[in-house]
C-alpha cells in the first residue's frame, strides 16, 4: 500500500543545530502514527517542515506517493495536510464560527460563507465527535474546546492528514480520553494521524505504530501491540531508564510557609476561596485538581505576582496581606522561587538570550549587578554555562536566543534557574511540562535532593503520578477551595479522582 | 506564513538598508525626471549641498544632531514597549524650558553656569511633557499613541500663546523674545576651528553635538548594560514576564517616558541655544516624527540611529540646496524627496528581504 504520507532523508538545520539529520518515515493511510523522542530530536521541526514553516535543507516529502514541496502552511493546507500546534494558533476574540473559516472565507462577503460553514461545521462535529458551540466566543472555550476548534479548523480545510504536537499536555484526563475518542473516529473515516507525543502512557493508548526519534533521526519503528512503555523508553534515550523515584521519608521542619483564609476575587467571582495550610521546611506538599480550579491563582500570589484580596501569608518574617503586598521580587529575597506554569508566559521573553534568561528576576543582585550598578557579562555568561552544564539544557549557546530552544530545553533553563538560588520555599508549577522522559526523572531527583536539603516545595501539577510519585502531602483543590488532604503514602488514585471531581464522600470531615 | 531565512548580520544590517536608501532614490530620481528636472544633477547639487565645504558639512552635522535626540528619544520608548508620538511637543516645551532659564539668568553674571542649567531645564521640561501621557498610560489606561499625539498639538497651542503675550520681546513685531545674552548661547565649533587657527566657514553646528554622541553612549549603556535597561527590554518584549521578574511595570513605564522626554527636549538645546539665540516658534518643526524614522531605521539602537540622522540631516541640507540650485524642485518636492527614503527603508524595510534571501536559500530536493 503506498504511504499516505512518506519523508526520505530530511535534513534541516538551524545556524550549527541539525535538528533533522536525515529523517525517514513512511506512515500507511488510515493509521494513528506517533512520534517519540526526546526534547530536541527533532520531532516537531520535522512536523513543521511538512507543514511548511519550515524549508527543508535536503530530502523527499511524498504524500501519496508523490513528491511535494510546501513552502507555506498553504501550500501543505492543499495537500490537505493540517497541523494542530502545541501552542494554539487561534483569536481569542473570535467565535469558534469565525476561527474555523479564518482563511478559508470563499468569497467577499462573510455572511454567505458563514451560513454554508456553519452547516458544514455541524456535519464534521456529527461525524467525528467533535462537539462545540459554534457561537462561543474562544476565550470563553477551556482549553480542551479550543483544542476542538483547532482540530475542526483542520478539517474543514479538508485535511487527509492531521499533525497535532503535544495535543494532551493542556488536558485533564477525561478530555484526554475523549481527544482519543475522536482521533479513532478520524482514523475510521480514513484520515491519517500523526501524534507527537513525550507520554508513553498515552502513546501505547492511542496508536497503531510508533516511530521513535533520536538526535535528528528515526531509529526505530514499531508495531504498538508489539512493544511496551520500557523499550520505547530505552529506545528514545538510548539506554535504560529508572522510572521509579528513590525517596527517602520526609523528616519537615519548622513551617516556612503560611497561608491563612487567602482569597481573589475578580469582578465579585471567588477564585481562591478561604485557602489554608502550612508548608514546612524539607517537605514537598502537591496540589492536586484539575487545572483551572485556582492553581495557577494560587501560585501568583504566592510568588508575588498578583494580590490577594483577603487573607494573609506568612513567609520569611514578613506577614503579607492585601494592604501590605509583596511584589514579586521581595518574594525573591525572602527566600522563595517560583518555576511559573506557564513559562512562555511568565518565565521567560523569547527574545531574550540564554544568558539573560538565566539571570531572569535576579537582575538587581549579585553577582549579575556588578558592584559598579552595570550587569556583569561574564558573570551571567558563567552562570548560564552552569545551568546548562547541570540540567543538560542542548545546544550550550547561551548567545542563543531563548525562542530558539525546545520547550524541554527551555524548561529545564528555567527550572535550574529557579533551583540555583538556593531557596528557602519552592513553587514548582508543572515542573515536567513538555519535558522528556530522560529529563524528568532528572528533575524529580533534583526536587527530592531539594527537599532532603531543607526547601519547602509546593507542587502543581496535572500529572496525577507526578504527584504522587512525589508529594509526602497532598492537598486536591476545587472550585478556588481545598477539599482535601491525603498523607503521601495512603494515597491513591481513585480518592484523590474523586476529590478533584468533589464528589469524595469519605471520611474527611 | 513564509519560512524566513536567516541571513548574514552585514547583510541584514549594511546592505538591506543600503539598498533601500538607492531604491528610495531611484524612485525619487523618476520623479524628479517626471518634472523635467536631470536626476544625476539633482544627485549631485545634493550631495556637494550636505558635504560639498565646511558650512555643508556643518550644516549637516547641526541638522543630524536633532534627529539623533529624537530617534534615541523613540528608541527608548520603544524598547519598554512603548510608541512615543509626542516627540514633536517634548522638543518644542524641551526649548521652552532652556529659553526661560536663558532669559531669566543670562545677565545675571553666573557665567558659564548659565549653560548647564538651561541643558538640565531643557531636558527636565521635556520630561514633564511626556510625563503625563506616561501616567495617563500606566494608571489609567489611556493609550500612549493617541495622548501624546495629543500633547503634540497641546504644545504648540501653549507656546503660540506663551509668545504671543508673555514672551514677546519689546518691540517685537513677531513672536520672538528678546535675543539671549552670549552666557547663554553655546559655543560654536566654527568659532572654536577658527580659534584654533583653521579656517572654515560659519555653520550651526554647536557643542550640542557632543551632547547628542554623550546622550547616544548613555543610552547603550543604560538599556544594554544596566539591570534597569534589562527590565525595561523584558517590559518591551513580555510584561508578564517583566512582573514575574518583580519589575514595577508602572514605574517603569514612567521613567521611561520621561527618559524619551528629555532626550526630545535637547533638540531646544540645539536649535533654542545653539542658532536662534531667542525663543521663537515652530523651531522643532518636524524633528519628532523624523525621529520615528530615524529610530526605525537605526533599528532603535544608537549607532544605527546615528546613520540614520545622518543620511536624515544630509536629505534636510542638500534638499535645502536643491530647491536653491533647481528652480523646478521646490521645497515641497525636497519634502516628497525625503518621504519616499522613509517609506523605501522604514514601512518597506522588509520588501527587498526575499531578494537577499535568495542566494542564501538552499533548495528542497523535492518537487521534480
Amino acid at each position: 500500500m503506498t504511504p499516505a504520507i512518506e519523508l526520505r532523508g530530511l535534513e534541516k538545520s538551524f545556524g550549527a543545530v541539525r535538528a533533522n539529520a536525515g529523517v525517514d518515515m513512511a506512515v500507511p493511510p488510515g493509521t494513528i502514527a506517533g512520534i517519540v523522542g526526546e526534547n530536541g530530536a527533532g520531532k516537531t521541526t520535522a512536523m513543521n517542515v511538512v507543514y511548511g514553516m519550515y524549508r527543508a535543507d535536503a530530502g523527499e516529502i511524498l504524500i501519496d506517493g508523490k513528491a511535494v514541496r510546501h513552502d507555506s502552511p498553504a501550500e501543505a493546507i492543499k495537500h490537505r495536510v493540517g497541523m494542530v500546534h502545541q501552542h494554539f494558533m487561534l483569536v481569542e476574540n473570535f467565535t469558534v464560527l469565525e476561527n474555523v473559516v479564518l482563511g478559508a472565507e470563499k468569497g467577499a462577503l462573510l455572511e454567505a460563507g458563514l451560513a454554508a460553514a456553519r452547516t458544514e461545521l455541524q456535519r464534521l462535529s456529527d461525524e467525528y465527535g467533535l462537539q462545540v458551540s459554534p457561537d462561543a466566543r474562544i476565550s470563553d472555550l477551556p482549553v480542551g474546546e479550543q483544542q476542538r476548534v483547532e482540530i475542526l479548523k483542520c478539517l474543514y480545510r479538508g485535511a487527509r492528514i492531521l499533525i497535532l504536537d503535544e495535543p494532551t499536555a493542556v488536558l485533564t484526563p477525561q478530555e484526554t480520553d475523549r481527544l482519543f475518542r475522536i482521533l479513532k473516529a478520524l482514523k475510521a473515516q480514513g484520515t491519517t494521524v500523526i501524534l507527537i507525543s513525550h507520554k508513553l502512557k498515552e502513546i501505547m493508548a492511542a496508536t497503531d505504530l510508533v516511530f521513535v526519534m533520536r538526535a535528528g533521526k528515526v531509529v526505530a519503528m514499531r508495531e504498538t501491540p508489539n512493544t511496551t512503555r520500557e523499550e520505547l523508553a530505552e529506545l528514545m534515550v538510548g539506554r535504560k531508564v529508572h522510572w521509579q523515584i528513590e525517596r527517602v521519608k520526609a523528616s519537615p521542619g519548622a513551617a516556612a510557609l503560611t497561608v491563612e483564609h487567602l482569597s481573589l476575587a475578580a469582578g465579585g467571582v471567588p477564585l481562591l476561596d478561604d485557602v489554608g495550610f502550612t508548608l514546612h521546611e524539607g517537605e514537598i506538599v502537591g496540589i492536586a485538581g484539575v487545572s483551572g480550579n485556582g492553581q495557577g491563582e494560587l501560585l501568583e500570589i504566592l510568588s508575588g505576582i498578583l494580590k490577594p484580596t483577603g487573607g494573609l501569608i506568612r513567609i520569611g518574617g514578613r506577614e503579607i496581606t492585601p494592604r501590605h503586598p509583596a511584589d514579586a521580587s521581595e518574594m525573591r529575597t525572602l527566600g522563595l522561587a517560583h518555576v511559573p506554569e506557564d513559562r512562555l508566559k511568565y518565565a521567560m521573553a523569547g527574545q531574550f538570550t540564554a544568558a539573560e534568561t538565566g539571570m531572569l528576576g535576579r537582575q538587581r543582585v549579585l553577582p549579575f549587578k556588578g558592584p559598579n550598578g552595570l550587569i556583569d557579562r561574564a558573570a551571567i555568561a558563567r552562570h548560564c554555562g552552569d545551568l546548562m552544564e547541570r540540567f543538560d539544557v542542548r545546544p550550550r549557546r547561551i548567545e542563543q536566543l531563548a525562542a530558539h530552544f525546545s520547550g524541554g530545553n527551555q524548561q529545564k533553563l528555567v527550572i535550574a534557574r529557579e533551583i540555583a538560588c538556593a531557596p528557602k520555599v519552592l513553587l514548582a508549577g508543572q515542573p515536567t511540562r513538555g519535558v522528556d522522559i530522560g529529563a524528568i526523572a532528572f528533575i524529580h531527583r533534583q526536587l527530592m535532593a531539594l527537599r532532603d536539603g531543607g526547601c519547602a516545595i509546593l507542587l502543581v501539577s496535572c500529572e496525577l503520578d507526578e504527584i504522587m510519585g512525589l508529594s509526602d502531602r497532598i492537598l486536591v483543590m476545587y472550585g478556588g477551595k481545598i477539599v482535601g488532604e491525603v498523607a503521601g503514602e495512603e494515597a491513591d488514585e481513585r480518592t484523590i479522582g474523586l476529590m478533584m471531581a468533589n464528589v469524595w464522600k469519605g471520611d474527611a470531615a | 506564513m513564509r519560512a524566513r531565512e536567516k541571513l548574514p548580520a552585514i547583510v541584514d544590517l549594511v546592505v538591506i538598508p543600503l539598498a533601500n536608501v538607492v531604491l528610495a532614490f531611484l524612485a525619487a530620481g523618476l520623479v524628479v525626471l517626471a518634472i523635467g528636472g536631470n536626476p544625476i544633477r539633482a544627485v549631485e547639487v545634493m550631495i556637494s549641498g550636505a558635504f560639498g565645504d565646511s558650512e555643508a558639512v556643518g550644516y549637516t552635522l547641526f541638522y543630524t544632531t536633532d534627529y539623533i535626540f529624537t530617534g534615541l528619544a523613540v528608541a527608548v520608548a520603544f524598547h519598554a514597549g512603548l510608541f512615543n508620538i509626542g516627540g514633536e511637543g517634548q522638543a518644542y516645551i524641551g526649548g521652552l524650558g532652556a529659553g526661560l532659564v536663558a532669559l531669566a539668568l543670562d545677565h545675571t553674571g553666573m557665567g558659564w553656569l548659565v549653560i548647564p542649567v538651561a541643558v538640565a531645564a531643557a531636558a527636565l521640561f521635556g520630561a514633564a511633557w511626556a510625563a503625563v501621557p506616561a501616567y495617563l498610560q500606566a494608571y489609567r489606561g489611556s493609550h500612549i499613541v493617541i495622548t501624546t499625539i495629543m500633547f503634540n498639538f497641546l504644545a504648540s497651542i501653549l507656546m503660540v500663546y506663551l509668545m504671543v503675550n508673555v514672551l514677546i520681546g519689546p518691540g517685537n513685531m513677531s513672536p520672538e523674545s528678546r535675543d539671549f545674552l552670549s552666557a547663554a548661547q553655546l559655543p560654536l565649533f566654527s568659532d572654536w576651528l577658527d580659534g584654533m587657527g583653521i579656517s572654515v566657514h560659519g555653520s550651526p553646528f554647536n557643542v550640542a553635538g557632543i551632547l547628542a554622541v554623550l546622550c547616544g553612549i548613555v543610552v547603550w549603556l543604560l538599556i544594554w548594560r544596566t539591570p534597569w535597561g534589562y527590565e525595561l527590554r523584558l517590559l518591551g518584549f513580555n510584561p508578564s514576564a517583566a512582573r514575574y521578574a518583580g519589575v514595577n511595570e508602572k514605574r517603569m513605564i514612567i521613567v521611561a517616558m520621561c527618559l524619551s522626554g528629555a532626550l526630545a527636549g535637547f533638540v531646544g538645546v540645539n536649535e533654542v541655544l545653539g542658532v536662534h539665540h531667542r525663543l521663537l516658534l515652530d523651531y522643532a518643526l518636524g524633528y519628532g516624527f523624523g525621529g520615528i524614522a530615524v529610530a526605525l531605521m537605526g533599528r532603535n539602537h544608537p549607532v544605527g540611529i546615528a546613520f540614520a540622522a545622518l543620511l536624515f540631516g544630509a536629505l534636510q541640507q542638500g534638499g535645502a540646496e536643491l530647491s536653491f540650485e533647481m528652480p523646478q524642485v521646490t521645497r515641497e518636492m525636497v519634502v516628497a524627496i525625503q518621504g519616499l527614503v522613509i517609506l523605501f527603508s522604514g514601512a518597506l524595510a522588509q520588501m527587498t528581504r526575499p531578494w537577499f534571501e535568495w542566494p542564501f536559500r538552499r533548495r528542497l530536493g523535492g518537487e521534480a
